[in-house]
């Protein structure tokens, strides 16, 4: 492990109007490691990788991914991650091949190393036989695939991956969360997740923050976290830590949006 | 460049293969050339306006372009939350290459999508006064095209529920085809519909087009081609600005 931290957060504050998404929130995640941001819904996960990925600034803090300001220096460190959203972002009225083309071509990657590398990506992936198929005929488990393929191909230092298993079988879970663990070991890249699902947390992460109400409330290993808490499995010690109350989100446009995907999805 | 190309080249392939949704858009374009182009041909006539399929037409070309530019933007609002327009917002290049591409892209299919309808119309027994014409009104219709899938990417870019779509449509869409002479001569209109008319852009793309395929124009063909020029660049500026604003 390397003393300089890949991303570093520091007393970081969103508020959107009267609301406060993320509150005085720091943590530092360190160069090859897998890290877990675990919370309940509405905790601050996707505000906060929102604001690391660039895509929303923060009201007051600061952020450094790979010792570069994501407000200021944009360019520099969008190309130094690669991300999986929560919502879908392929196109799916592409073939994979193109979608990974399109990539290959926003983040420069030159013409020869592209093809190279999107069949090594496409192939690991299994989905290799089927890059001339539009992504629209693939299944849920093969376009979560396809989307973490993509966001390695210009070989990032960090990809970050936002409940990127919602709605996957086990298996596909499984095997998902078997990749992701063989190229954090093989391409040293950082992963930063956000999940649901404790299980994977447990098995997959070196390192857990727990947020809840926009604040860490625990950060350590799984071990750690269920020693703090004097529970056995770490469902239980995240209950501890964030309480059994159920939260009450406030619908944005987007959740109204996606249920109507939902019901619009096959 | 190759950023502006590959964006452009998406736009295009997803038109190529939707085949569907190239049969679905023909249909209103055809109910007015249909219904309207020979229900009122009669009237016109004894008006002493000439043919009213031969006015009308260029019009028509006019309404496919500015519904399909119109309807490529707005479709982004689906594309930002579900779609690949995220993944262009966190790509390590200017957002200026990427709205360049995106409304390209849309002006383009907007440009096939009223070639179709210009072959419909011949079909219907249009007829353009000189062929030499055609290449030179088509130039006009790919300005009208870039103008709207601007302003489609300004308002995409501004507003953030679906129900806001209905109320481009309405309020927006519509009325600037109504308002754009494309079904009724612009010659003795009451003063309010006629102050309308001059500030709604669609009327000077249909009237260099119809200039151009017809010969009959109101305001002439070189100032029709000179507001659509300082409309264009002022939309294309307003929706790079909009869309460099866009968080996700």
């Amino acid at each position: 492990m390397s003393e300089h931290p890949i991303i570093r957060v520091q007393h970081v504050v969103k508020t959107f109007g009267k609301v406060t998404a993320v509150n005085d929130v720091s943590f530092d995640v360190r160069a090859g490691e897998i890290f877990a941001f675990l919370g309940p819904n509405g905790a601050g996960k996707t505000t906060t990788i929102k604001m690391l990925t660039t895509l929303l600034r923060p009201t007051s803090g600061s952020l450094h991914l790979d010792g570069l300001d994501p407000t200021t220096q944009q360019t520099d460190v969008r190309r130094r991650f690669g991300v999986v959203f929560q919502d879908p972002s392929l196109d799916s009225e592409l073939t994979a091949g193109e979608n990974m083309d399109i990539h290959g071509v926003l983040y420069h990657v030159p013409r020869q190393l592209r093809r190279q590398r999107s069949e090594t990506l496409l192939k690991m992936f299994e989905l290799w036989d089927r890059r001339d198929d539009l992504v629209k005929t693939f299944s849920g488990g093969m376009k979560r695939r396809l989307e973490i393929a993509r966001g390695l191909l210009h070989t990032p230092k960090v990809l970050f991956l936002d409940e990127p298993t919602l709605g996957l079988d086990p298996q596909s879970r499984n095997q998902m969360w078997t990749h992701v663990k063989t190229l954090n070991a093989s391409e040293r890249v950082t992963v930063f997740l956000t999940t649901h699902y404790m299980d994977e947390a447990d098995r997959v992460a070196d390192r857990i923050a727990v947020i809840d109400h926009g604040r860490i409330v625990a950060t350590g290993s799984a071990a750690d976290l269920k020693r703090q808490t004097g529970t056995d499995s770490l469902e239980a010690a995240f209950l501890k830590l964030t309480g059994t109350t159920i939260r009450d989100e406030s619908a944005t446009a987007a959740d109204q949006m996606r249920q109507v995907s939902r019901v619009w999805r096959r | 460049m190759s950023v502006i190309y590959i964006l452009w080249l998406r736009e295009v392939k997803k038109y190529l293969r939707s085949r569907v949704q190239i049969v679905a858009s023909l249909g209103s374009p055809l109910m007015y050339l249909g219904v309207l182009g020979f229900g009122l041909g009669p009237v016109f006539q004894r008006a002493g306006e000439g043919k009213y399929l031969q006015f009308m037409a260029p019009g028509v070309i006019g309404m496919t372009v500015l519904f399909t530019a119109m309807f490529s933007g707005i479709a982004m609002l689906w594309d930002r939350q579900f779609g690949f327009l995220k993944e262009t917002l966190v790509a390590p290049v200017p957002r200026l290459l990427i709205m360049i591409g995106r409304t390209l892209g849309g002006a383009t299919v907007a440009v096939l999508q009223g070639t179709l309808i210009f072959v419909v119309t011949l079909i219907a027994a249009f007829r353009p006064e000189s062929l030499l014409a055609v290449p030179l009104a088509f130039l006009v219709i790919a300005l009208i095209a870039v103008i709207f899938s601007a302003l489609a990417t300004a308002i995409g870019s501004s507003i953030k529920e679906m129900q806001g779509f209905q109320m481009v449509m309405n309020f927006l869409v519509m009325p600037l085809f109504f308002l754009s002479g494309a079904i009724y001569p612009l010659e003795g209109l009451p003063r309010v519909l006629a102050a309308l008319t001059r500030v709604d852009p669609l009327t000077y793309g249909v009237d260099g087009v119809r200039g151009l395929l017809t010969g009959r124009t109101h305001f002439g063909i070189l100032p029709d081609v000179a507001v659509l020029l300082a409309v264009g660049v002022l939309f294309v500026v307003f929706g790079a600005w909009r869309f460099s604003k866009l968080e996700a």
